[in-house]
C-alpha cells in the first residue's frame, strides 16, 4: 500500500515536470516560427525555415525545455503505462487556460472551459486506474515480431 | 494534401516514436533513486537503446511537421486535430505495450481527446 501511494507520487511530480517544461517549449517554438512566416514548400524555402530554426534564440530556448519534457517523460516511462502517463500529460492544455485568464487576464470562452472540464475529468478517471499495468517488456519484444 | 499528409506524420510519428521509447526506458529499468547524477545515468542507457534509436527519427519527422503547420495553420486548427493522438497512443498501448486499457481509462482518454480539440478550437 506505502509502495502504491510512492509510485503515484513520484508518477505525479514527474508527470508535473513533463507538463511545465511542454506548456514552455511549445509557447517558445510557435512564437520563434511564427517570426519567420509561413514556410514555402520549395528547395529555397525549406533551406530559408532551417536557417532560421538555427539562429533563433527562441527555437533553441523551446528545444531545450522540449528536452526537459523529453528526459521527464522517459524516466516516468520506465515505470509508468504510457497509456498513464500520455492523458495525464494534458493536464497542460488546462493549466495553460488557467495562465491565460490568472496571468494574462485573458477571456476565455465557454467552449474553451468546456474543453478544460473534459480534460480535468479526463484526467481524474486515468488517475484513478494504476499507474502500471504492463507485465516485463520482453513480452512486447514478442508482440512486435509477431506483427 | 499536404497538410493531410503532415498532420499523418505528426500523429504517427509522435505516437510510434513515444511508444518505442516507452519501451526503451522500461527495458532499461527505472532509475533507483531521483538524484541528478542518476538521472542523468539512466537518461544515457535509455538513449543507447535500440528502441529509442528508433523512436527518435519518427519524433523527428513528427515534430518538423509539428513546426511547418504552425508555420502554415493557427494553432486552433493544429492542436483539436493532432489530440487524436491520444486515441492512437492508447490503441498502440493496448495492442503493442500490451498495457491494461480498462474501460475508466479508456473514457478518460476519449474525455481528454475531445477536451483538448475543444481547448484549441475555443
Amino acid at each position: 500500500m506505502a509502495s502504491e501511494k510512492r509510485l503515484r507520487i513520484k508518477t505525479l511530480i514527474m508527470v508535473l515536470a513533463m507538463v511545465v517544461c511542454a506548456v514552455t517549449g511549445d509557447l517558445l517554438l510557435k512564437r520563434g516560427m511564427s517570426e519567420a512566416g509561413a514556410v514555402q514548400f520549395t528547395g529555397h524555402g525549406l533551406g530559408q525555415a532551417l536557417l532560421h530554426m538555427a539562429t533563433s534564440g527562441m527555437i533553441w530556448l523551446g528545444i531545450l525545455f522540449l528536452l526537459g519534457f523529453m528526459a521527464s517523460q522517459m524516466t516516468v516511462m520506465s515505470w509508468a503505462d504510457y497509456s498513464y502517463v500520455m492523458p495525464a500529460g494534458a493536464f497542460g492544455y488546462a493549466l495553460q487556460t488557467f495562465l491565460a485568464v490568472v496571468v494574462l487576464h485573458e477571456t476565455v470562452s465557454a467552449k474553451r472551459w468546456m474543453g478544460v472540464l473534459l480534460i480535468c475529468v479526463g484526467v481524474v478517471l486515468v488517475g484513478q486506474t494504476k499507474p502500471r499495468t504492463s507485465e516485463a517488456a520482453e513480452s512486447v519484444g514478442k508482440a512486435v515480431a509477431s506483427c | 494534401m499536404l497538410t493531410v499528409l503532415l498532420l499523418f506524420v505528426l500523429i504517427c510519428g509522435s505516437t510510434g516514436g513515444e511508444i518505442a521509447i516507452s519501451h526503451g526506458a522500461k527495458k532499461t529499468g527505472e532509475p533507483k533513486r531521483m538524484r541528478p547524477w542518476e538521472l542523468l545515468v539512466f537518461i544515457g542507457r535509455v538513449m543507447s537503446n535500440g528502441w529509442f534509436l528508433l523512436g527518435i527519427p519518427l519524433m523527428a519527422a513528427s515534430f518538423f511537421a509539428l513546426l511547418i503547420l504552425f508555420s502554415w495553420h493557427p494553432l486552433s486548427f493544429v492542436i483539436p486535430i493532432s489530440a487524436l493522438s491520444y486515441v492512437v497512443g492508447a490503441l498502440g498501448a493496448k495492442y503493442i505495450l500490451k498495457e491494461e486499457v480498462n474501460a475508466a481509462r479508456w473514457a478518460g482518454v476519449i474525455l481528454v481527446c475531445a477536451g483538448v480539440a475543444m481547448v484549441a478550437a475555443g
